[in-house]
């Protein structure tokens, strides 16, 4: 115990002091940060260019039926004014495009109406022009036909469908929204660890066979203690890095939106400008953080803690046998790629048969296979799991750790001695039996 | 003298291929035991077995009268062959680590290499990087590091590679001076001479099997075949020689000596004692050089991996 304690503390002291190390820790919530102020201080830019859009309007129906839009404004000319004129005034004072709408009765104007532009224009300028025109129209009609409009908007409701479950707990579809955010984001955190710091263990590995210091520590203390206390250390600076990360990046994040006005979240659709016009976005976050509220946390928490502690290790042994195995960095992409296809068939059964249906079949199979589980399960949980299963998704995953561990350790055992060869399949398998 | 270490019938096999064949040693306390043996005989599969490495398929090795157990890493001290350190490491930090790993408190550690760095002059390298010390110094941080912990078996896996001549005379300064404080040491290498200079007992060991062993004057008795080398100043060679070698049987000899003298072996049978030699010489002619020719442990080594290959 005491020198698993040791090797632990030198394996977390070696990663957290290198340079390296340091530079990536501090540098990366700073060069992320950096990032997306960069971009949304660009959109802002590239909206605050305000762009004019002329409309020539020769049946005078549509006049002032288009406001302000994005960043772009609109400017109607006289309706008897000529078409060539027109288009030579846009194309002078270099606006966005000129909205042309030849006088004609509405039932030839279907295919007439034209938009000239010198780039190709903005889609959703385009849509947003052809809905106003199509709206302005219908209206016109009905208003043709004798219908009342104020007597409509009266009649219409808008109907919103509640949707419960039967214990009468109610969700929404932000809910499954949010639920799918919180599983995924679980689940590809955990594959992002394990990628990252499974490739750093595997790394320290190789550098001690290629230091040859290795038989010198293994003459103080068992191969097991080694390994582990290599996959313990590594860890711990790895949850270390993570840490700051979170902290740095949120306390950047937060002063860069104060200094710069920036506002961050601004970087989104449109639809969610118009949304927070008609104040549903408030609504939606107000239900977003009762939804939230009515996740299973604990569950989702511990599970998530259960997950991670035991996906990571079964994956981290796997990076410390390879390690062992091979002499160099370069030999060791024939082993890699089975890990790396692994971790990656669960992240995207995991986003794309959960999404669909969070206990069907092909979840439900996943999130029982120990080398999916852990993150197919943890997508599946917000969504509501049975007990059973998660105990049993959990129960196979470390007795599958604990096999796995083993026979890595055989591995590492027999291959951080052996030089100079990579070896293949058949001779790894040889090795467990020696 | 007691063993400290005896292995009897000690095997090992790696799948098809068997690495040590019922290999039973006995390795009295305090002496210098030579392993040697051609590459990839079983000298370091052994070594690994005796340091908890791997674990014999059949057999048993005892130290000390009991059976290895864990406990027993700390009695012993083990330079590889293939070693070296953390390279990003420092120097310091490094050793306390190694020393500590072989269970010893950091303060003892701490005292212990400060003496045994005064002791080998390196003091100045502790706060270095082990990427910035030669490959020889590497290797002098190397020894303390197996010796620190005082085992009472210390293993050397040709210690002296990467020494220059004056740091490999240190080396072999306190490897005997480690074996008058009572330690036992086994010492494993190609480089006979120093074998010839340090080892009191030696097993060979070729093709997973050993071929010899005991102390060194008893193989060297054994392996002798009553052979003098002589020099007589003479005026006709050929005559003389003819003479000699109608009585006994006479080889070509080189060796040195001042004069131009005639230069042959002889060997004798064993019937025959050396001084019978001697006298039948002096009435022929002035012997200036008469010595019985003592094979080398280089010789033995040659000779006795050769007739067991055949």
């Amino acid at each position: 115990m005491k020198q698993l304690k040791l090797i632990i503390k030198r394996e977390y002291l070696n990663k957290i002091r290198n340079k390296s190390f340091i530079v990536m820790t501090f540098l990366s919530p700073l060069i992320f940060i950096g990032l997306i102020s960069l971009v949304a201080y660009l959109s802002r830019v590239n909206n605050d260019d305000k762009q004019i859009v002329t409309v020539l309007d020769q049946t005078g129906r549509y006049a002032n039926q288009f406001e302000d839009f994005d960043s772009f404004t609109f400017q109607y000319l006289n309706t008897s004014q000529q078409f060539e004129s027109a288009k030579t005034a846009v194309e002078e004072q270099e606006g966005y495009g000129l909205l042309f709408i030849p006088n004609l009765p509405e039932n030839q104007l279907k295919s007439k109406i034209t938009f000239y532009a010198e780039d190709s224009p903005s889609i959703d300028l385009l849509r947003y022009l052809s809905k106003k025109i199509e709206d302005k129209t219908f209206e016109d009609n009905l208003k043709e036909s004798g219908v009342n409009l104020s007597q409509i908007s009266e009649t219409s409701s808008n109907i919103d469908i509640r949707v419960e479950n039967f214990s009468g707990e109610e969700s929404s579809k932000i809910a499954g929204v949010l639920k799918l955010v919180f599983g995924g984001a679980a689940g590809y955190f955990l594959m992002m660890f394990i990628i990252i710091y499974g490739n750093m263990i595997m790394r320290s590995v190789i550098e001690e066979k290629t230091n040859r210091i290795i038989e010198i520590i293994i003459s103080s203390v068992k191969p097991i203690q080694l390994m582990m206390g290599k996959i313990i250390g590594t860890s711990l600076a790895g949850i270390t890095q993570f840490v700051v990360w979170l902290f740095l990046g949120s306390v950047l994040f937060f002063t860069v939106s104060i200094i710069f006005h920036v506002d961050l979240g601004s970087v989104d659709t449109p639809q969610k400008a118009m949304l927070e016009n008609s104040g549903a976005m408030e609504a939606m976050v107000q239900t977003g953080f009762a939804e939230i509220a009515n996740l299973p946390l604990a569950t989702l928490i511990i599970s998530f803690l259960i997950y991670f502690i035991g996906g990571y290790l079964l994956y981290s042994s796997i990076y410390v046998s390879i390690g062992a195995a091979v002499d160099s960095e370069t030999d060791t992409q024939q082993f890699m790629m089975p890990v790396i296809m692994m971790l990656m068939l669960g992240v995207y059964v995991g986003f794309f048969t959960v999404i669909n249906n969070p206990h069907g079949t092909v979840a439900t199979v996943f999130s029982f296979i120990p080398f999916t589980s852990p993150i197919v399960m943890l997508m599946r949980i917000p969504f509501g799991v049975p007990l059973w299963q998660i105990i049993l998704s959990m129960v196979i995953l470390y007795i599958t750790f604990t096999g796995v561990v083993w026979l890595a350790a055989k591995i590492y055992r027999v291959g951080i001695l052996m030089y100079g060869k990579k070896p293949s399949y058949k001779e790894l398998y040889k090795w467990l039996k020696y | 003298m007691s063993n400290l270490l005896v292995a009897t019938n000690v095997s090992k096999r790696y799948g098809d291929y068997t690495a040590l064949n019922n290999l039973s040693l006995e390795i009295p306390k305090g002496s210098v035991f030579g392993l040697l043996g051609p590459n990839g005989a079983g000298k370091t599969t052994f070594i690994r077995i005796i340091n908890q490495i791997t674990y014999p398929d059949q057999g048993e090795v005892l130290l000390n009268g009991e059976r290895l157990q864990p406990k027993h890493i700390a009695k012993i001290g083990y330079m590889p062959e293939e070693r070296g350190l953390y390279k990003s490491m420092k120097v310091g930090e490094q050793a306390l680590y190694l020393a500590q790993l072989k269970g010893l408190s950091k303060k003892e550690a701490k005292e212990r290499l400060q003496f045994w760095f005064d002791k080998l002059e390196i003091g100045g390298w502790w706060s270095k990087k082990i990427q910035e010390l030669s490959k020889g110094m590497a290797q002098k941080i190397q020894f303390v590091v197996t010796v620190l912990h005082e085992p009472e078996l210390l293993i050397f896996d040709e210690p002296f590679s990467g020494f220059d001549p004056i740091n490999a005379n240190i080396i072999k300064d306190e490897i005997l001076e480690l074996k008058k404080n009572g330690a036992t040491i086994i010492f494993s290498t190609h480089r006979m001479e120093s074998v010839e200079e340090l080892c009191d007992e030696i097993a060979l060991i070729n093709k997973s099997n050993k071929i010899l062993d005991g102390k060194l004057i008893d193989i060297k008795r054994q392996f002798k075949n009553n052979v003098y080398e002589v020099a007589l100043e003479a005026e006709n060679f050929g005559s003389l020689k003819e003479e000699i070698s109608s009585k006994y049987l006479v080889s070509e000899a080189e060796f040195k000596t001042l004069g131009n003298e005639l230069k042959m072996n002889i060997q004798l049978e064993e019937s025959h004692s050396p001084n019978e030699l001697l006298s039948f010489l002096t009435q022929k002619a002035p012997v200036t050089h008469f010595k019985e020719v003592i094979p080398s442990a280089n010789d033995i080594f040659i000779k006795a991996v050769k007739s067991y290959n055949q």
